[in-house]
């Protein structure tokens, strides 16, 4: 007897435990296997390109902080490099050296909360994202030593950072530096030769390179296929010119490699952090300049390597001491341009895993 | 460091192909014809010497007047980058090509630059509101937008 099938769309999310906040799908499966699928966000917007035009351009450093809400050292660093390519100004070396620590520290922190959630979704409850936390939790106290703040920090400031480091916090640094290679090692021990997780994602979802580029997939996403592109050495800024690291690079673009090239960039991050503690040198962390200024008329954009990709602020100054325009580049939502790509053909337990090994945060892609 | 061709010297290598693609140009961008973006785009691309192959972003601008669309596109191997734009004049239903068949990256980006700044995308293959729902009113990043008095109306009430 023939069976009688038919195509079922189904609703997945907003209010799932694995879309890392409130992404939604709607999904058309045959039997298991994923035909078609359209992605619904913008339950998180709140309009913050809207919100910057009414507020001075150091007020916007505030609502940055709640685009990327893993990630706000980073965000905060795209901002303020904006700002500084506006006005033209330098900033003193310590006050990059500090940047640099804290984005590097929270590239860990943010890869950290991809790798841990990435293992949920596949399945592994709650032990891999408590080890990954337990690391995390370190840097965030080392954040709340330099400014007072654990996640939403505002720590950059237009001109440097918002204040020299206290003294307690390079005992702290270092110890954290001596610890995190252990822990990363026990993390890779446990994850990266475990049976289920190879079987679950070696050879799924795979994105070939040419594609990844035609989709302005950036970050982890693109390096993962094979494409040696980081924005860190491509177009330094800061001080990573004066940084030795290597870029790690996926050789196939599936969902292992996505997973694996994140631990193998926390250990990148390692050595920078090490070298960043050779190299500071005493002396001011931020330059001087008024409460209010005007920027000169004209347009910036400086983008920098995010832990999710390529992030920059397009700023259009009309002379005023608000931003006519301010667009955020973010790679979170660009990085969902191919998910329809990556998803069909593959079945409703793939689903989940692929869009986990993005590690796209909510708070990015609706703005 | 990545190069940032200056908008004269891509207005240059676009004059041989394309003469009447190029409005004008400065420092840091090419003004170009709105009907052919596309072929622009497609050149741009394609050509191994300009290899442009990633398109970073999408973005507009209101400027009362007209509208500014801005696409910053990037050669990897290359490692330069460099700036286009668009000027399309009109409030009511301002118009411009989709270059979604050239960069797929384009689908998501356009979708956003119509829903919050109320530009049309002829060409596009799936052109609707993507953060703001269906029935909303207005186009918020427009310079001009006000916020409707409350209370909303959703669709479902509220």
């Amino acid at each position: 007897m023939a069976l009688n099938t038919q195509p079922v769309t189904i609703n997945i999310g907003p209010h799932h435990p694995s879309t890392h906040g409130v992404f939604r799908m709607r999904v058309t499966f045959d039997g298991e296997n994923i035909q078609d699928m359209e992605m619904v966000v913008g339950y998180l917007h709140r309009g913050t390109e809207k919100l910057a035009e009414e507020r001075q351009y150091t007020q916007v450093i505030t609502l940055t902080d709640r685009l990327d809400y893993v990630a706000s050292m980073t965000n905060n660093q795209a901002f303020v490099l904006s700002c500084e390519q506006l006005l033209h100004m330098q900033v003193p070396e310590r006050g990059m050296y500090l940047r640099v620590i804290a984005a590097e520290l929270q590239r860990i922190a943010s890869h950290l909360i991809g790798i841990g959630f990435f293992l949920q979704d596949l399945g592994a409850f709650a032990t891999p994202v408590m080890y990954c936390f337990r690391e995390r939790e370190r840097i965030l106290d080392l954040f709340e030593m330099l400014c007072g703040a654990r996640v939403t920090v505002s720590y950059m400031r237009i001109g440097g950072v918002f204040a020299d480091t206290p003294d307690d916090f390079w005992p702290a640094y270092r110890r954290l530096l001596d610890d995190l290679p252990n822990y990363i090692d026990e993390l890779d021990r446990l994850l990266s030769t475990n049976e289920i997780l190879l079987i679950r994602t070696k050879n799924v979802a795979i994105l070939d390179p040419a594609q990844a580029i035609n989709g302005s997939i950036t970050g982890p996403v693109l390096r993962s296929t094979g494409v040696a592109w980081d924005l860190r050495k491509a177009n330094p800024y800061d001080v990573y010119d004066r940084l030795k690291f290597d870029v790690p690079v996926g050789a196939v673009g599936d969902n292992y490699d996505r997973f694996a090239i994140r631990l193998a960039e926390i250990r990148q991050s390692l050595r920078m952090l090490q070298q960043c503690a050779i190299q500071i040198e005493p002396g001011p962390v931020r330059a001087t300049m008024e409460m209010l200024f005007r920027p000169p008329p004209g347009e910036a954009y400086v983008p920098i390597e995010s832990p999710k990709g390529e992030l920059g602020f397009y700023l259009v100054s009309d002379g005023s001491i608000a931003p006519y325009r301010c667009h955020v580049r973010a790679p979170s939502y660009i990085n969902l341009s191919l998910l329809k790509e990556m998803l069909v053909g593959w079945k409703l337990a793939d689903m989940i895993v692929t869009f986990g090994s993005i590690d796209i945060n909510m708070g990015e892609v609706d703005r | 460091m990545t190069t940032a061709v200056s908008g004269q010297d891509l207005a240059d290598i676009l004059r041989q192909r394309l003469p009447e693609a190029v409005v004008a140009s400065d420092d840091v961008a090419v003004l170009v014809r709105v009907d052919s973006i596309v072929a622009v785009c497609s050149f741009l691309q394609g050509n191994p010497e300009q290899d442009f192959k990633l398109l970073n972003s999408i973005t507009s601008v209101d400027y009362i007047d007209h509208f500014e669309l801005v696409y910053r596109i990037t050669s990897l191997d290359h490692n330069a980058s460099a700036v286009l734009k668009l000027r399309v004049v009109g409030r009511d239903e301002p118009t411009v090509p989709s270059v979604s068949s050239v960069w797929a990256g384009a689908n998501l980006q356009e979708r956003e630059v119509y829903d919050l700044m109320g530009i049309h995308f002829s060409g596009h293959p799936n052109l609707k509101r993507v953060f703001l729902w269906e029935g909303f009113q207005g186009h918020p990043l427009r310079r001009d937008y006000l916020e409707p008095p409350l209370p909303y109306t959703w669709p479902q009430g509220g």
